[in-house]
């Protein structure tokens, strides 16, 4: 048990931390959500060309075979020199379509598209799910149909962030409705030029768009662009989401700093903030909250670190972040009396976003309840519900509107 | 960094589960708890045996020499077998605030007896209900030189039926300070009082100049210092419990059927379970920061233990009732352990304060710590 650097890794630590101070540049009027990507781009080229890309990637991809912890403590000074925010944006190609490929890709596949990701070239998105198939990822209906040395595409999906700017996807399809559904499915990797690929931005309830709706009409994509044998994709699609969960969980803040801050300067009818009884009651469980999820998400890292994939147990920190984060904003917007309904009340309107966002922190990469089942299943071995449709032919599933 | 127990550590705890599984079964708890005796005293001297009391404690006084990791490690055993034993008491505040003081003969002497359990210890801090807020004591101790005359009374002292002597909380001239007092000496009058966990037995002590060696040293500061010591200890063993109590109401989920089917497949079951399982990683998370800290010696421990605390004790509680909740009127039987641990987590929980007095001490030390960062920026 050390949460300190060792002599190695603090100097390690200053190396990084000179690096980026002479390397950081002023994205701010460029990077919004939803707007723009070229900052994202741009940052992890600059990452890649100084040798401080993708650090814990094998060589021969773009990478520095740099260890876990080495790249936790990059992460770290990019988040204290406030460019986080950029390789966090990124963490879909990085985090997910390049770790599904190094996983389970060919070795055409990862020297096709492994070393480009490194270097900022290419952005990935994820073609997962669809209008009547989130939580229930199994039970999508986007078919793939063989022709020849290709496959052709036709379906919709949905809630996919940065599709807007996403070069490539990594797609889940229905190559077999005649089997049961978690059967039939296959993975590949998607050009998102090809022809019949359209995108539309969906307007969130927050005002941003992070998210898509995709649209695939007669979409070839050749064979060799599977990932995985025709009809386990099931199992490539969890490699996916294990990474994905992992990653939601220590990319989003906990807002202490920023309810602390708040308390010291709103002025309650009895006094400041911070004497108020409740409010110091409220204070004290956020920061143990807070406190707490810091340290899960470096015992999750510990753990990669020590060569373990994330597992089941990455749902554990999601599920802990949405619901609460909800609830502590509501309580921060609550300090903030009538004058919090107004945008500018407190800090250009973090706080307000904040608000919004985290609507979506309870169900993007599996909603709180599909964590619950997972942990419930596969942590605690508890038994599966009954299920209808697990042993029936895809295609004889009843379906409702 | 390695954020968490080293393999060698895991190794140990292996061999504790293993012995603990074996020896420290819930008839020896109900054992305590449904007679007059006031620990089991076989188990004591199996964990003597073992060198466990004195794990922390260095080898010039008895001990292992080994640190406080091992020494949280173990805690998180013994909690979650609801062992009836003064080990907290002992081990977690009497050696520590022991070790804490200058090193005159009072501590040369009893920290020995403490590492190899030939002597218990409990903390005699709470003068009734509120009894954490140790800032006004009623307590009196007066003399010079080390030899004090300890009066007063502390009521609750938990395990203070098996001790052998107390870290009493007194002040001299207004200033809050700890004393030692051998139980056996003249002066001191101890009743039993009925309480909601007698597998941990609860004492009155009454001290009318009863003979007491002052810790030397030992001032406020270092009394928050104990008491952040004290609940980084106690956290892993209320997380210890807490799993124990989670792995119950896992196992008969599992086991139990209706409407014919097992009722973890229900989702009202699964989710409470899933938020459980939850809630026990942040918590461990949480005591790894402040075993850290302890171990490390840094300066977050305050925040850190509190946290630690507060997530642990609010753990302990959720993990033993809905254990019992899940095991449906079985759970509100004398038969089943639920009710076991659900004592257990209410009287750990009031050992070493409440959550609100802890919450204070938090806010405390943020404050401290926000307003020196601002000095130091």
């Amino acid at each position: 048990m050390n949460f300190d650097d060792t002599p190695a890794e603090a100097e390690y630590r200053q190396r990084a931390r000179a690096w980026i101070e002479g390397n950081t540049f002023d994205f701010r009027g460029e990077f919004v959500s939803g707007k723009n990507f070229d900052p994202i781009r741009k940052w992890q080229r600059i990452k890649h060309d100084g040798g401080w890309g993708c650090l814990h990637w094998p060589r021969e991809y773009g990478g520095q075979e740099a260890s876990q912890i080495e790249n936790l403590i990059f992460s770290q000074e990019e988040a204290r020199a406030g460019i986080g925010i950029l390789s966090v944006a990124n963490s879909i190609t990085l985090g997910m379509a390049a770790a599904t490929i190094m996983h389970c890709g060919t070795q055409e596949q990862k020297d096709a598209h492994l070393e480009k990701i490194a270097r900022g070239e290419k952005i990935w998105c994820q073609l997962f799910s669809e209008p009547v198939a989130g939580s229930d990822l199994a039970g999508i209906k986007t078919r793939a149909e063989r022709d020849g040395d290709d496959w052709i595409v036709n379906g919709q999906k949905v809630w996919t962030s940065y599709a807007q700017f996403a070069d490539w996807a990594i797609l889940v399809t229905r190559s077999d409705p005649n089997v049961p559904k978690h059967k039939g499915l296959t993975y590949f990797l998607l050009d998102m030029k090809s022809p019949g690929v359209e995108v539309r931005p969906i307007l969130q309830a927050s005002g941003g768009s992070d998210f898509n709706e995709v649209f695939l009409n007669d979409v070839r994509i050749p064979d060799a662009n599977r990932v995985g044998e025709v009809g386990e994709g099931w199992g490539v699609a969890l490699t996916t989401l294990m990474n994905e969960r992992a990653a939601i969980a220590s990319v989003f803040p906990t807002n202490f700093d920023d309810i602390w801050s708040l308390t010291h300067e709103v002025e309650l009818s009895n006094g400041p903030a911070i004497q108020d009884g409740a409010v110091r009651s409220m204070l004290a469980d956020w920061y143990v909250w807070h406190k707490g999820m810091d340290a899960l998400s470096l015992r999750l890292q510990s753990a990669l670190s020590q060569g373990r994939e994330p597992g089941p147990e990455a749902s554990a920190g999601k599920l802990l972040l949405g619901a609460r984060r909800q609830q502590y904003l509501e309580h921060a917007f609550d300090l903030l009396d009538i004058g919090g309904a107004a945008t500018s009340a407190y800090d250009d309107g973090a706080l307000q976003f904040a608000y919004l966002r985290v609507i979506g922190n309870r169900l993007e990469g599996g909603t709180d309840e599909i964590l619950r089942n997972i942990l419930g299943e596969r942590v605690l071995g508890l038994p599966p519900e009954p299920r209808v449709d697990k042993a029936t032919p895809f295609n004889e599933i009843p379906v409702g509107r | 960094m390695q954020f968490n127990f080293s393999e060698d550590q895991e190794a140990m705890r292996e061999e504790v589960r293993k012995l603990l599984a074996k020896e420290s079964t819930s008839r020896r708890v109900r054992d305590v708890l449904e007679s007059d005796r006031t620990l089991d005293k076989d188990l004591w001297q199996l964990l003597a045996d073992q060198g466990w009391q004195g794990i922390a404690i260095d080898e010039v006084h008895g001990g292992a020499g080994a640190g406080y990791l091992e020494l949280c490690v173990l805690a998180e055993e013994l909690g979650r077998t609801l062992a009836p034993l003064p080990f907290s008491s002992s081990v977690f505040v009497a050696a520590e605030a022991l070790k804490l003081a200058q090193e005159t003969p009072v501590v040369s002497s009893w920290l020995p007896k403490v590492a190899s359990g030939e002597a218990i210890g409990c903390f005699a801090i709470a003068e009734g209900v509120g009894g954490a807020h140790w800032g006004a004591l009623k307590c009196v101790a007066e003399g010079s030189g080390g030899a004090f005359a300890v009066s007063g009374t502390k009521s609750v002292v938990i395990d203070g039926m098996s001790a052998d002597f107390a870290i009493v909380a007194a002040q001299t001239n207004g200033t809050p300070g700890l004393f030692l007092v051998d139980l056996m000496d003249g002066g001191v009058r101890r009743e039993h009082i009925d309480g909601i966990d007698e597998s941990r037995p609860l004492a009155c002590l009454a001290f009318d100049n009863a003979a007491a060696d002052q810790l030397g040293g030992v001032g406020p500061a270092e009394i928050d210092q104990l008491l952040d010591r004290a609940a980084t200890l106690m956290a892993f063993e209320q997380l210890g419990g807490a799993s124990a109590a989670l792995e119950m109401g896992v196992a008969y989920a599992k086991e139990r059927y209706a409407f014919g089917r097992q009722i973890g497949s229900f989702q009202s079951i699964k989710h409470k379970l899933a938020d459980l399982y939850a809630e026990v990683e942040l918590t461990r998370s949480n005591c790894f920061m402040a075993a850290w800290a302890l171990s490390s010696g840094d300066a977050s421990l305050a925040e850190a233990a509190a946290s630690a605390r507060l997530s642990a004790s609010k753990l302990y509680f959720n993990c033993a009732k809905e254990n019992i909740q899940v095991h449906g009127g079985m759970g509100f039987t004398w038969e089943l352990d639920g009710h076991l641990h659900y004592r257990r987590a209410r009287l750990l929980s009031a050992a070493l304060g409440g959550s609100t007095y802890w919450r204070e001490r938090l806010l405390t030390a943020l404050s401290r710590r926000n307003s020196s960062d601002t000095r130091a920026a």
